[in-house]
């Protein structure tokens, strides 16, 4: 039996297009831009899902997103709500959340356990015995999940944009609409957003049967659609609210990030369903919802039917109901007075009988609880909230309409931080205070009558103009009159309950009654015991009758209860809104080509890709980690380094700078020579390390750390700034290469490829050359990381893959063979050298490393001086030392920051462990009491298992050295 | 997100920034008792209100002062460090 209308002005469907679809494997018809509601409710379905927990047929409660009623999948997309998502042509849907079909659910006897089932069974119910939650776990799982997710879902990567703005309308409803008029008559460039996929909110169904409203909207619209610095986005929501009017705008193709000056939030209201036996029945739907499917989608939304109220909304309701052909039976009012008299004598007048002080007790479904098959109405005390129920007379109809009051729709003002009051004369909560720059306009504002709705939209459009220090008009905008749009208490009890609150969590009446009973009184609590508001609606329908309940049974003032925040997104955002492109960047170095074409496997360090080994086929990492060390050990290795960190000071004051800014003394090096150099912060922890070389009176170059190397170069920018001294400082990480080759044929390597004499005696230890290498200008460092003989040598980025080529060719006869940095580290571990970061932590101070060679207290200011002067005083509580495992250990292998265990002691751990072939054993670092400190002690690792390992502590280096070879 | 206006640079967001820790002044290292310098370096003051901070804008590599009401999340001003009087 179709439900379709008449065509209407300002329908949301096009008739002109019709289109297929299934829905449970059953075939429809639709018109384009139907909703699976509206056009299942069209067709004559009823039942389009089924609830959460005891699996009762559902049909239309909000039609407006703000219930999960009809929750769809369509295979693909997991969870789309049917009252608000148009179809596409062809598409098949099946509700989530049955056990064999909306019809026959075969969990549909769950509904009639349900006494069985008090709120907190759950909780309660599973915990003991242990060994049995897991099966109960695998039956709770199975029964507690909505929709499926479909793991081949496809990659869809949506758009991102951002937009700036000076006026952002949260809302295009009569409200928003003219706040964005007035605004932008003013100048002001002005963004309106609007969930729903056209404009006007309740201009576009709440017409209490009257066309007029329909002309009027279409005036607007056409004036906003005239208006150029008007930017109008339907079929978007506003997700949440960030930090200075960061608005993300969410729709079906992605993301509008909108960064607004100054926001109106005109969102209006979400209706409130009365609370009455059987109130979930397909058939009984908001006041709101019905004026929808009349109005937008020309639908009727039953045939004949009770409209249920508390408020004057009820009456409008009724007016387009009987517009729309509804027979209408009757106006159930639960005020005995106080009604509007010419909404109620138009009702009257049309012949419909309106029932003051009464309520809908029940309603009484149909077999099988798809339908409403009567209505039981009785007098109702508004005071106690009790029914006589030996006065009930019972009304047979197939649909309810209820309106009974609002929630304002204030999730983004209370995520701005916005102060809310509750106002009796509305009896809602309303924006106390408000955050700079943000307003609030019509119904979330309290203002529910038409005119002062328009009024209050221009009201805060001056307001912004203010807040933007422009020309504004002061707008009065009249308190409330009448009665208030929401019912203080609209809930009627049952004893056989089935009275719903949340319709998405399926709580009744009495489940808030036993949960404050359980102690669980405060809103925070109740929310959390009983879910309320924790479905996927997230209380839009049921926070405001939850407040009122826990108010009630506390008898406390419902501003006393407070409210709970709702937290972004406003809507349930798919998870591909939100995923970013994978765009990760990258520092690579000039030789990274090469690498890849060398099979490296790559390790990021910092923001760099480093080769971290080179694979070879039929070889473990482990081996090949062996290889290159051996490599560097017998013959040369060659390794990039060109993620270092890299800068260059020149002034008159740059080795005051280094003075201070390291341990060491700068001030004395000699031009040409390189010095270590310790980086501690104000506590005296040391962060970092490096080597600063001289290459002139006031010109100095130092190489960092790279993972380090950015906030190296931020502090050394700091000081620079606080010690007002004349440096210049310059970052040249990425405008530098750097080659190191290293291992006792490193020099006559090196010497093919440059005319400078690097013979030990012109050449020592720890100096630095300016010179050509390959023919291009460069550096060369005498270091001793991973081998006593290595040559470092730097040149521009772009001379550095010519270099290493050359390098390459030079070493081919001498087995020079390139290292990554597992190798690296392994060879540093053999030197005894040891690693910042990694041998040390948040806490370390140089006289723990061994580093008080490094340290220079006599010299002036240093950073970190200060502390370790008061360390000093102190007694060392750990020591890192070199240390060696027994030639025959073939036990388990002990790990990094494995535990250092004296007398059931935690003395300390180990920081690095590796295997050395070079020293044929297991070779580390480790903290260690002081005591056992010096070169003989043995002390006790407890590797992963708890096996005790005996550890020798031994003098670094772990390799017998080349001697500058 | 936040905005920042750096000094330099003008309005930002917050994600181009790097916090740099509260502007504290560092007491004479030479004068100063070890318990007073335990002090600057360790406790800081966590009570909301408006403090002096160090923020760093990362693509300029400029660092300057904000007054930042820690309880409303508002900064007040920006300027470069040593530069508060002229503004």
């Amino acid at each position: 039996m179709s439900m379709r209308l008449p065509r209407s002005t300002g329908e949301w469907i096009n008739r002109d297009k019709v289109i297929k679809f299934s829905f449970e494997g059953k075939d429809y018809t639709a018109f384009e831009g139907d909703t699976v509601s509206s056009a299942l409710w069209a067709a004559g379905e009823r039942a389009l899902g089924r609830s959460f927990k005891y699996h009762r047929p559902r049909g239309v409660l909000s039609f407006a997103n703000h219930d999960v009623n009809v929750m769809l999948t369509d295979g693909l997309d997991t969870n789309i709500r049917g009252d608000v998502v148009t179809i596409r042509d062809g598409q098949k849907f099946v509700a989530v959340n049955t056990d064999g079909g909306v019809r026959n659910d075969k969990n549909k006897y769950i509904d009639s356990i349900s006494p069985l089932l008090p709120v907190g069974f759950y909780y309660k119910a599973f915990h003991t015995p242990r060994r049995m939650f897991p099966f109960w776990e695998n039956i709770i799982r199975k029964a507690a999940g909505l929709g499926i997710v479909n793991f081949n879902f496809p990659r869809v990567t949506k758009r991102k944009l951002n937009r700036h703005c000076d006026l952002l309308v949260i809302g295009a409803g009569p409200a928003g609409l003219s706040a964005a008029l007035v605004a932008a008559e003013a100048g002001l460039d002005v963004v309106v957003v609007d969930e729903n996929q056209y404009a006007g909110g309740s201009l576009s169904y709440d017409r209490a049967g009257s066309g007029e409203l329909a002309t009027k909207l279409a005036d607007l619209l056409s004036m906003v659609n005239r208006t150029p610095n008007i930017k109008l986005y339907t079929g978007a929501y506003a997700a949440g609210y960030y930090t200075d009017h960061l608005v993300p705008i969410v729709r079906a193709d992605g993301i509008t990030k909108v960064r607004a000056k100054s926001v109106i939030v005109a969102s209006g209201a979400f209706e409130q369903p009365p609370v009455f036996r059987n109130n979930d029945l397909p058939g009984v739907m908001l006041g709101s919802a019905a004026q929808r499917m009349i109005h937008r989608y020309s639908t009727k939304p039953f045939d004949k039917g009770l409209v249920v109220t508390a408020n004057d909304h009820g009456y409008r309701v009724a007016l387009d109901l009987i517009e729309a052909g509804v027979k209408v039976l009757a106006v159930v009012d639960l005020r005995a007075s106080g009604q509007n008299a010419d909404l109620m004598s138009n009702v009257v007048r049309k012949g419909i009988a309106v029932h003051t002080g009464q309520c809908v007790y029940e309603a009484v479904p149909t077999e099988g609880k798809f339908g409403v098959k009567e209505a039981v109405v009785c007098p109702f005390d508004e005071a106690t909230a009790t029914v006589d129920t030996s006065k009930a007379v019972t009304i047979p109809c197939d649909g309810i309409a209820m309106s009974a009051g609002w929630a304002p729709a204030a999730a983004l003002l209370y995520q701005a931080g916005t102060a809310m009051r509750y106002d009796y004369t509305v009896q809602q909560f309303v924006p106390a205070k408000l955050p700079a720059g943000v307003f609030a306009a019509g119904k979330v504002n309290g203002v529910f009558d038409l005119a002062q709705r328009v009024h209050d939209g221009a009201r805060a459009a001056n307001d912004v103009l203010r807040y933007l220090g422009k020309p504004a008009a002061d707008v009065v905008v009249s308190e409330h009159a009448g009665a208030a749009p929401s019912h203080p208490y609209p809930v009627v009890p049952h004893p056989k309950a089935k009275n719903f609150v949340d319709f998405d969590e399926d709580l009744q009446l009495k489940d808030f009654i036993n949960g404050a009973k359980e102690g669980f009184d405060n809103i925070e609590l109740m929310k959390r015991f009983t879910t309320v508001g924790m479905g996927p609606s997230q209380g839009k329908h049921s926070n405001m009758n939850a407040i009122r309940i826990l108010a009630r049974i506390r008898g406390l003032p419902v501003e006393k209860i407070g409210t709970t925040t709702a937290r972004p997104f406003f809507h349930p955002t798919p998870i591909g809104h939100l995923a970013g492109r994978g765009l990760h960047p990258h520092r690579l170095t000039p030789m990274h080509a090469w690498h890849e074409e060398a099979g490296a496997e790559f390790v990021e360090v910092g923001p760099w890709m480093r080769a971290a080994y080179y694979k070879k086929p039929g070889l473990s990492k482990a081996e090949i980690v062996q290889e290159e060390a051996l490599a560097v050990r017998h013959a040369a290795g060659i390794i990039d380094g060109g993620s270092l960190g890299k800068f260059e000071l020149q002034g008159p004051d740059a080795s005051e700078f280094l003075n201070r800014f390291y341990t060491g003394i700068f001030s004395s090096q000699k031009i040409g020579e390189t010095r270590y150099a310790l980086m501690l912060d104000e506590a005296g922890v040391v962060v970092d390390d490096g080597v600063v070389s001289r290459l002139g009176l006031e010109s100095f170059y130092v190489t960092v750390s790279t993972s380090n190397a950015a906030a190296v170069y931020r502090e050394m920018q700091r000081c620079l700034q606080t010690w007002k001294l004349n440096v210049g400082l310059t970052n040249v990480t990425g405008a530098v290469g750097l080659i190191n080759v290293a291992g006792p044929k490193a020099r006559q390597i090196v010497a093919k490829t440059t005319s400078l004499d690097i013979s030990d005696k012109a050449f020592p230890f720890g100096e630095i050359r300016e010179t050509e290498v390959a023919g291009v200008p460069a550096r060369i460092i005498r270091v001793g990381f991973v081998s006593d003989l290595a040559f470092e040598i730097h040149m521009a980025a772009g001379y550095a893959r010519h270099v290493w080529d050359a390098l390459l060719a030079a070493g081919k006869d001498e087995g020079l063979r390139p290292f990554g940095t597992d190798a690296q580290r392994l060879l540093r571990l053999e030197m005894g050298n040891h690693l910042v970061g990694h041998d040390t932590d948040g806490l370390t101070n140089p006289f723990e490393i061994g580093a008080e060679w490094a340290i220079k207290m006599a010299k002036g200011f240093f950073v970190g001086q200060r502390s370790l002067k008061i360390i000093a005083k102190r007694p060392l509580k750990k020591r890192l030392v070199p240390f060696v495992l027994d030639e025959s250990y073939k036990g388990q292998m002990p790990q990094e920051c494995n535990l250092v265990i004296e007398d059931g002691q935690i003395k300390g751990r180990t920081t690095s462990v590796s295997y050395s072939k070079s020293a044929g054993r297991v070779i580390g670092f480790a903290y260690v009491d002081p005591n056992q400190a010096s070169p003989g002690s043995r002390f006790n690792i407890r590797t992963d298992s708890g096996v005790m390992v005996k550890a020798t502590v031994v003098k670094a280096p772990f390799v017998s050295l080349q001697q500058g070879a | 997100m936040k905005l920042i206006n750096c000094p330099i640079n003008g309005v930002r967001p917050v994600s181009e920034f790097v916090f740099g820790g509260e502007l504290r002044e560092m007491p004479d290292p030479d004068q100063c008792s070890d318990a007073d310098w335990a002090t600057y370096v360790h406790h800081r003051n966590g009570a909301p209100g408006l403090k002096k901070e160090w923020w760093y804008h990362a693509p300029s590599g400029t660092w300057f002062i904000a007054e930042r009401n820690t309880m409303t999340e508002e900064i007040v001003r920006t300027y470069l460090f040593g530069q508060e009087e002229e503004k």
